[in-house]
């Protein structure tokens, strides 16, 4: 198809020629061109369908503030919905659907809505759907969720990524239009650092849409001039396709930058869009201003514009919506419009001026006092229905009707921490007000400074007041005053759309008004007016207006609703970054984990690190089998288990001891040097909070464990006890897990297998170093390394550590010299089992609900010095006679389930939470006894070893007998780990 | 001499190199690390030994480029201390005999991954990593930040196009994999 309302002139490129498709059909464009832009050139005025009553919609706009011509961009699963075709720049082989109809835009069967919207009113929701309300959540929830919505999503994955970033400068100008671009020269020629940000592709702002001379040349040379000096300029960034959609505390702007949103694909590597936060310390806001629309009858009708995106279709894109055009305007900038498209060939009908002295044109008919009343044209603008001055009705055809009700400064972001906006009586608009957000200045049009001259020049001034230095010289061009009367909606109107986006019109606001919603907050959220995806850039002002007539107030005393980010919608994708899938967290490898993914390990997450949950060999059909045969293979000869993952903290100083005594609940001061001790911490309200253990490696310095989850919670809680409970006390903590690798090595034959590689000069038999010592050694033949005769297992064992990088030759090491010994890897599931079967305590015990009484450790608690908790674990209601204690569990029938989870009740009675005795907190199959065994808290459970009890779980439906018995499964006297 | 081989963070018998565009991530696994923290009421003594090692104590926000032995504020009387490896692997043990009961020294070389990103695009690769002020920042600076929500630290070396990134060595890869993918979104 030609492009048959395609003008002369314009930002665009003719030599090469865009193929595009809207709803299938294939259309050409240029370089320089919108989707919106293309398709008014192609003579398509119909873009899109409205949200409820389905009526017709094209273009209202030429920027981001469209509230109708929104459609679905690309295809597959790149297909987004909701994208604004006037801010769409045009690629080949651009793809875009219409949305939010059925079976086609010019053929709309939901258009029924509009046949009866005498129902759909405001409130209509609100109101019909109150009853039966059973109702809500299975009926009419679904319907109504079903209908709404305007595009569709893909169900895909997005393919393309997104970053986030951060910039820093001394001076963020938001906006370059003529204020933007003078300021940025003025702070940008004196060496500041600026960045420059703007939503458009082409910066240059409103300048790009007229076609007065600065500085005796055209508009473009000008912008193209400084926008090259400024790219010269090292000290300037410009962000060009950069919306800035808000001012958050503390300086920091959020900025949507899109990179690759004009092509057809991301190239490799490249983000489809970058999330930045911008720290500044001054900002200047050059956001401009956006025409104001005028409220008459079937206002709506594709072809019905603002007079100045037109202006800008036809300067700027070099296309016009119709080749005979009428303007209704109240001010002088409706007859620019006219005047430039006459000057483009574009037939006027006529400019129909509400104002008794609107100017005189020789070109074209200017009807005076006269008010546009109502149009016709089905799918698009034919005829627009005039009340002339002397109340005689004439009708004009035309295809296209400019509208302009004057400007509104963009304030937005002037408002987002809270301000408000003040109304200037002179421009009958509102203006930023004086509460601004700290470091923020205003200029240009957003400052309701509306002349270029004036735009440019306030640009260069606040620039030059924000830095103390001079400005830049703004060059010559028009300087007109501003004549801006009010002049909301034409009387009588009823469907008349105030927001087109959301179809609320004049009647839903005096509907809303009728109803007792006379606050503008209550009136956005009873008409939805304002609460589209343009935040209500269009119609504001227009609701604001007649719900100031209706309550008899003026407008600045009925003010504004809250202004929020983001300026424009914007896209999760980008507010998520990179942080998805894989990328959603970073991972902590252990130092053997290369080595144990060659074993075929089964790995699973705890916190970020990845731990071997267990080592499955050829013939195991099921993770039981392997752990079962890691258990018993410590348990009689050796294994071994990376234990990196637990927390270490190097605690050093004259005060450590100290300091350790104070953070467990058990003594540490007169812990022998060369020793290690189990220590608990208990949280200030005296509940368990970590174990681990601490081995004195000297006077002054400890090593203290942690357990893997909680390694990061417990230095933060050292740290807050060092800093602010003990400052006087002169010690040092850091971290050091990542620092060692380390593995336990358990099992009879461990003592066999580690003499083989710790160094003869260290004595590591029963005397030389018994259970709990702990020193440095070397290994392998003067490797500095760490050694701790420490057991969770329950057999005898030891923890080695050597440095990081040495952990995986360390592994590979024991795992040769302990051939003979036939080792074996086992992973956390095995480790698991064994403290079960040894009645150790682990993460399900200390659950933030239990004492150290609960878990058997009370006495440990010392009364003979002052620990955090302990004050506290005095309370009467921690120690109450037939408190939980921790008991074993077993099944009476030995092939029965335990549950972890399950509830303790008596044998015989009723299971209920009344009856509840206790409850179930680890269990595992347990190789060692061939049966089932559990972990749990039964009340007074100390004194009922022996007892019978019911493990009910309602949730899996189980209900079996158990015995209470000692926690302690395996080895309860402990000679094995002393052996 | 002990039979241990070691390897790089990244898993690798050699350090790993990346090259885009003109810019250059290389890991780097020949720097022995040592934090120092003075003790209580031996302050003085503590930045004398300091500044005998590395030629000066470094302020906040700094760090001392100085050969063989470097070093940068970590926090209040705290430094981390760095050598290469090769000359210095027991580098925390010598620094604890110099420096006696002044300071309490712990090993921090297998703590840390340390990757050195250099060339003409290190600045606009930062910018998508962290909110360090990069462009402000100058030789000699030390900057604490997150980078892929990891705590890091970042020294702007000499040349000034280049930068030494230290991050948790166990998540040695999510960091490089995140400078590396920067790497390509921003050259």
């Amino acid at each position: 198809m030609t492009q048959s309302n395609r003008l002369s002139g314009g930002q665009i490129d003719r030599n090469t020629t865009l193929k595009f498709t809207f709803d299938g059909k294939t259309y050409d464009g240029h370089p320089g061109d919108t989707l919106a832009s293309a398709l008014l050139a192609n003579n398509v005025r119909l873009m899109g369908r409205s949200f409820k009553y389905h009526r017709p919609r094209g273009p209202l706009t030429a920027g981001s503030e469209e509230p109708n011509a929104i459609v679905e961009l690309r295809s597959g699963d790149r297909q987004e919905p909701n994208t604004r075709a006037t801010t769409a720049e045009l690629y080949d082989g651009l793809v875009a659907k219409s949305q939010n109809r059925w079976p086609s835009l010019a053929f709309d069967a939901m258009a029924i809505n509009d046949r009866f919207s005498n129902f759909l009113t405001a409130g209509f929701y609100y109101k019909t759907f109150m009853w039966p309300a059973a109702f809500w959540e299975k009926v009419y929830e679904p319907i109504i969720r079903k209908a709404a919505g305007l595009g569709s999503l893909s169900m895909q994955a997005d393919p393309d990524a997104y970053d986030k970033g951060f910039r820093h400068c001394e001076l963020l100008i938001v906006g370059a239009g003529p204020a933007g671009l003078m300021a940025a020269l003025t702070a940008g020629r004196a060496g500041r650092d600026v960045i420059l940000a703007d939503e458009d592709f082409a910066m240059g702002g409103q300048l790009n849409s007229e076609t007065f001379a600065l500085n005796d040349a055209p508009a473009l040379d000008w912008t193209t001039a400084t926008v090259a000096e400024l790219s010269s300029l090292p000290n300037v960034r410009l962000m060009p396709r950069t919306t800035v959609i808000g001012a958050f505390d503390h300086g920091i702007y959020g900025a949507v930058e899109r990179i690759s949103d004009h092509l057809e694909t991301p190239p490799e590597g490249k983000p489809r869009q970058i999330l930045w936060r911008i720290y500044t310390q001054k900002t200047l806001l050059c956001a401009g201003a956006t025409e104001r629309s005028i409220a008459f009858e079937n206002n709506d009708r594709p072809g019905i514009m603002l007079a100045s995106a037109i202006r800008t279709y036809a300067n700027r894109w070099a296309a016009t919506p119709a080749q005979r055009v009428t303007i209704f305007t109240n001010n002088d900038d409706g007859h620019r419009t006219a005047a430039d498209l006459h000057a483009k060939h574009v037939n006027i009908a006529a400019v129909v001026d509400t104002r008794a002295d609107a100017p005189f044109s020789s070109d074209y008919e200017v009807i005076k006092g006269a008010q546009v009343v109502d149009t016709k044209g089905r799918l698009g603008l034919t005829f627009a229905e005039l009340r002339l001055a002397n109340g005689e009705s004439r009708t004009v055809e035309c295809g296209a009707l400019g509208v302009s009700g004057g400007w509104n400064p963009n304030v937005h972001l002037t408002c987002h921490q809270r301000g408000r906006p003040t109304w200037n009586e002179d421009l009958a608009a509102f203006v930023p007000g004086a509460d601004l957000p700290p470091g923020m200045t205003v200029a240009g049009a957003a400052d309701g400074t509306f002349s270029t001259h004036g735009a440019l020049t306030s640009g260069a001034n606040a620039a030059a007041r924000i830095l103390d230095i001079k400005p830049s010289d703004a060059p010559t061009t028009e300087d007109a005053a501003v004549r801006q009367t009010p002049f909301w909606f034409v009387e009588g109107c009823s469907r008349a759309w105030l927001d087109q986006q959301n179809d609320v019109t004049v009647k839903d606001v005096k509907l809303s008004h009728q109803e007792g919603f006379r606050s503008v907050e209550h009136l956005k959220r009873y008409t939805t007016l304002g609460m589209a995806t343009d935040q209500g850039k269009t119609s504001n002002m227009g609701g604001l207006a007649i719900m100031a007539e209706l309550v008899g107030k003026s407008i600045p005393e009925v003010g504004t609703t809250i202004f929020r980010p983001p300026y424009t919608p914007t896209a999760i994708g980008v507010l998520g970054g990179r942080m998805r899938g894989m990328d959603f967290h970073p991972t902590r490898l252990t130092p053997s984990h290369f080595w144990a993914k060659e074993r075929g390990a089964v790995f699973v997450e705890v916190g970020n690190w990845l731990r071997a949950q267990w080592f499955p060999i050829a013939g195991e059909t099921n993770w039981r089998a392997s752990v079962d045969r890691e258990v018993r293979a410590t348990r009689n000869s050796v294994g071994v288990c990376d234990c990196t993952t637990l927390g270490k903290i190097d605690v050093q100083g004259t005060d450590a001891a100290l300091f350790l005594n104070k953070v467990y609940c058990n003594g540490f001061a007169k812990l022998a040097v060369g020793k290690t001790r189990y220590g608990l911490m208990l949280r200030e309200d005296g509940i368990a909070m970590d174990d681990g253990t601490a081995g004195r490696l000297a006077e002054d310095h400890f090593v203290v464990t942690t357990t893997t989850a909680n390694a990061g919670k417990v230095y933060q809680h050292m740290e807050f006890v060092r800093q602010c409970l003990m400052p006087d006390a002169d010690v040092q903590l850091i971290s050091t897990t990542e620092a060692w690798a380390q593995y336990a090595v358990a099992g009879p034959n461990s003592r066999k297998l580690l003499q083989k590689i710790v160094d003869p000069a260290f004595d590591i038999s029963n005397d030389g170093f018994p259970f709990m010592a702990c020193g440095n050694i070397t290994v392998c033949g003067g490797l500095r390394a760490r050694l701790f005769r420490i057991s969770f297992s329950g057999e005898l064992a030891f923890e080695i550590a050597v440095p990081s990088r040495y952990g995986d030759a360390l592994i590979r090491k024991l795992m040769a010299q302990g051939e003979e010994f036939d080792v074996t890897p086992y992973g956390t599931e095995a480790l698991g089992v064994m403290r079960i079967e040894k009645g150790h305590a682990a993460g399900n015990e200390l659950n933030g609900t239990t004492t150290a009484l609960n878990l058997g450790m009370g006495r440990m608690v010392s009364k003979a010095k002052d620990s955090i908790g302990s004050k506290l674990s005095e309370r009467a209601g921690l120690n109450e006679d037939g408190a939980l204690a921790q008991v074993g569990i077993k099944p009476v029938n030995a092939a029965d389930k335990i549950t972890a989870g399950g509830h303790l009740m008596a044998a015989t009675g009723p299971v209920d939470a009344k009856h509840d005795q206790g409850y179930v907190t680890s269990a595992a199959f347990s190789p060692s006894l061939d049966h089932m065994i559990g972990l749990g808290f039964l009340k007074d459970g100390g004194s009922r070893l022996g007892e019978t009890m019911r493990l009910v779980s309602p949730v899996t439906d189980l209900t079996v007998e158990v015995e209470i018995v000692s926690a302690h499964f395996v080895d309860p006297e402990g000679e094995r780990v002393r052996a | 001499m002990h039979d241990l081989i070691a390897i790089t963070a990244l898993g690798g018998s050699a350090p790993r190199v990346d090259r885009v565009a003109d810019t250059t991530l290389t890991e780097n696994p020949g720097i022995a690390l040592a934090s120092v923290a003075a003790r209580m009421d031996q302050e003085t003594t503590c930045r004398k030994h300091l500044k005998a090692v590395i030629g000066a104590v470094p302020g906040p926000g700094k760090v001392q480029l100085h050969d063989p032995e470097a070093g940068f504020w970590m926090g209040p009387d705290q430094w981390m201390v760095g050598a290469p490896f090769d000359t210095h692997e027991d580098l925390a043990a010598q620094l604890k005999a110099r420096f006696g009961e002044s300071a309490s020294v712990t090993e921090q070389t297998d703590a840390w991954v340390c990757f050195d990103l250099r060339g003409d695009g290190m600045e606009a690769v930062m910018e998508l990593l962290c909110n360090v002020n990069i462009r402000a920042m100058q030789t000699g600076d030390a900057q604490r930040t997150s980078i892929h929500h990891l705590g890091c630290f970042v020294l702007r070396r000499d040349p000034s196009d280049w930068v030494r990134i230290l991050g948790p060595r166990a998540s040695a890869g999510s960091l490089h994999h995140a400078i590396l993918t920067a790497m390509k979104s921003a050259l």
